[in-house]
């Protein structure tokens, strides 16, 4: 699955000027970029890795540029993917990728000290350079000052400075970019021992620069933040605050666009005639349809994270985080992607790329599927509306809402734990260090913030229009193959009744009974597990599907009435439990196998995942039916 | 400028520096996993000066101010730096 854009690679060979972006994260470097591409860039990957770049063609003076902003790093000895990308781009050891032709190195003018031993660095490669100080204007409130000519003529390279969300200096920039062929370079590069070059950064800073004043405000919010008590609690708060909005404010948004599609099905089944009709009703609109419904979450998940991110906070939550982390062989910053997860595994994934720790990266990218994801709660809303009664237990506090809850803590404890069998047993390799960095407090612009989300979005309904559309199709087609012909006498319900259970899927989840049966699961339930396999959601309209022949009644109503040959229900309390369960740890998701894949650059760690989620799902399904059975 | 934990008055691991302390780092040892390069890169060389801010709420890891940037760092990495205190921190740095 290659994720390459044509237009992006493409730019790359046509000859045209390139300049790359580096420095450090939060050093103001993407937002310096937003500010000169506009809203041209695009994202591509480089090929064969999964690290994305974001480019942006502009014109600089008559002359075409391409800007290529590259992932944050603190050092070309790199120790994390990210890291990895940005060293082998400035030294043009990316295949199909030609070296830039100059770096703009940009710093955050309040650690310039920290940037210039980067920069001594990034002047060996040998490419022309120079350099950017951002945010020159939280120097000057902070008491700071820095003398650009000085500095520029003591390490022999050019230097402009610029305030990227204010705009102020930007056409020095551009000045600058548009002509590299003019920019100077040290007479000699700068040392690589680390005593010789700190000693480097101290003479060239010399004259030029005076550091800024400690940062007041970020120490006064930290000491609220970071407290050991009011911290917590702030913590607590932001956790709770944050899966409230998602279900809770999305709702009426999910709703909406659930029956916008439901429409656009019944629509397009009014008026193609056929099976046209009915593949792209049932097979592509409620297919793609069933996942796209989930936007409006997954966005204000972006959304959330992206504020939280700017602001500074995902740092500290990290911070706050990473002991207990620790205990499961994991880290802080494991701890933001598990909080991803909770939307959807796969930008949980995504976001272990700057995990430096290789060990570290996979226990958590492999315990990321088990967090209870946005498209599991559809099977859960539906079963325990059925099945559980709604009785008050303490004030608001009802048994739905908490077997809802018991659910989404199951998976969180058991993707710690999982992960950290994982790191005792099956994981090996160096531990990276575990340093991060506690960014000063910034409002972010809207700009900034809503870039970042629609990024988000937008691979969400890429993936939807990929692999679901793909998966969509071909269960279709398992479902509406059927073998022979309906008896006789069947009215319309009873006749698609009868070619769904004698179906390719049909006769597959009837083959599937041996295995599943001692977990209660008829054909029904099995053809709808196939089914949750393209998405775990399409389990509910697969079960719905099946179901549709036994009476006029509501989804929840036809399932309690449904009886086995004995007459016994076939879907008992025991029987709903353990599928519960079993959708807590099955990784029944070909989109995540497909990206744990692709980050792990190996089938092992997919097929593990799949393997071991499924023996926890069984044996824990069949658990919670034998005691659930023993109980009532 | 020898490894590890030598008895020098003052000199102790930055991960063992007290909270409040401003201390000055005399050497960076390489650790097993080049974590000691990664320190440097962010500015932990010898002679620098370091603030200990705070220790997270369950004791790891710790905030330090290096250079105007604070950085958060585990104890099992803290290790690698060796520091001066007080008195110690002028000698060492003359010692330089």
């Amino acid at each position: 699955m290659s994720h390459c854009e044509p237009e992006a690679t493409g730019s790359i060979a046509t000859g045209t000027l390139h300049v790359a972006f580096v420095g450090s994260p939060n050093a103001g470097k993407t937002t310096l970029f937003n500010a000169l591409t506009g809203l041209r860039a695009k994202t591509a990957n480089y090929p064969g890795v999964t690290v994305s770049r974001r480019e942006g063609r502009v014109d600089l003076g008559g002359r075409p540029v391409t800007l290529v902003d590259l992932p944050g790093t603190y050092g070309l000895d790199a120790i994390s993917p990210d890291e990895q990308i940005v060293a082998d781009a400035l030294r043009g050891e990316i295949p199909g990728v030609d070296r830039p032709d100059a770096i703009a190195v940009v710093a955050d003018a309040a650690t310039l000290e920290r940037s210039l031993l980067f920069m001594a660095d990034v002047l060996r490669l040998g490419l022309p350079t120079s350099l950017i100080v951002t945010m020159t204007d939280e120097l000057a409130v902070r008491g700071g000052s820095l003398d650009l000519e000085l500095l520029a003529a003591a390490i022999g390279v050019p230097v402009v400075g610029v305030i990227g969300h204010r705009g102020i200096g930007l056409d020095d920039v551009r000045n600058l970019l548009g002509n590299p062929e003019g920019w100077t370079s040290p007479v000699l590069p700068p040392p690589a021992e680390s005593g010789r070059r700190s000693a480097w950064v101290a003479s060239v800073l010399r004259s030029a620069y005076r550091p800024p004043g400690r940062d007041r405000r970020t120490r006064r919010v930290d000491a609220v933040l970071l407290h050991p008590v009011w911290g917590v609690l702030v913590f607590v708060a932001v956790m709770l605050t944050f899966f409230q909005a998602i279900f809770t404010l999305a709702a009426p948004l999910i709703d909406g666009l659930d029956s916008a599609f439901n429409s656009l099905s019944a629509l397009l089944k009014d008026h193609l005639s056929g099976w046209l009709g009915e593949l792209l009703g049932d097979g592509v609109v409620a297919g793609v349809g069933g996942v796209l419904v989930f936007l409006p979450q997954i966005t204000l998940l972006f959304l959330i994270l992206t504020v939280l991110e700017k602001v500074g906070y995902l740092a500290r939550a990290a911070f706050l985080a990473d002991r207990l982390m620790g205990r499961f062989g994991l880290e802080g910053r494991s701890f933001v992607s598990m909080l991803s997860s909770f939307a959807c595994a796969i930008p949980g994934i995504m976001s272990t790329r700057t995990i430096p720790s290789e060990r570290r990266r996979i226990a958590t990218m492999m315990a990321a599927p088990l967090m209870t994801c946005s498209a599991r709660l559809p099977v859960f809303t539906l079963l325990i509306s059925a099945f559980v009664p709604n009785q008050q237990v303490l004030g608001p506090v009802r048994t739905q809402g908490l077997a809802l809850f018991g659910l989404y803590v199951l998976g969180a404890v058991s993707g710690l734990v999982y992960a950290g069998v994982l790191n005792m047993f099956a994981l090996s390799g160096s531990a990276a260090p575990v340093i991060m960095e506690l960014p000063p407090y910034r409002r972010p612009t809207l700009r900034a913030v809503l870039l970042q989300t629609w990024d988000g979005a937008w691979s969400f309904i890429r993936k939807a229009g990929t692999v679901i559309l793909a998966s969509s199709l071909v269960l279709w087609l398992m479902l509406n193959i059927s073998f022979g012909t309906p008896p006789q006498g069947l009215d319309t319900v009873q006749r698609d009744s009868w070619k769904l259970e004698h179906s390719v899927a049909g006769e597959m989840g009837k083959g599937m009974e041996t295995v599943f049966s001692p977990l209660g699961f008829e054909w029904r339930t099995n053809v709808a597990v196939i089914g949750s396999l393209a998405a775990r959601e399409v389990f509910v309209t697969t079960l719905a599907l099946s179901t549709a022949a036994e009476s006029e009644n509501s989804l929840p109503a036809r399932l309690h009435e449904l009886r086995n040959d004995d007459g016994s229900k076939v879907y008992d309390a025991a029987t709903v439990a353990a599928i519960l369960v079993f959708f807590v740890y099955a990784l029944q998701c070909f989109s995540t196998v497909a990206v744990l894949r692709r980050e792990t650059n190996s089938w092992k760690w997919p097929a593990i995942a799949f393997g071991s989620m499924f023996v926890l799902a069984y044996a824990g399904a069949l658990i919670a039916r034998v005691v659930v059975h023993a109980v009532t | 400028m020898k490894s590890s934990r030598r008895v020098v008055d003052g000199v102790m691991a930055l991960c063992d520096a007290p909270v409040g302390a401003v201390v000055t780092v005399v050497e960076v040892q390489p650790g097993p996993h080049g974590q000691g390069r990664r320190l440097e890169d962010l500015g932990i060389v010898a002679g620098t000066e370091v603030t200990v801010e705070r220790r997270a709420p369950l004791g790891d890891p710790t905030v330090y101010e290096v250079r105007r940037a604070r950085l958060a760092v585990r104890r099992v990495d803290a290790l690698l730096v060796q520091v001066a205190v007080g008195d110690a921190a002028e000698g060492a740095y003359v010692a330089l």
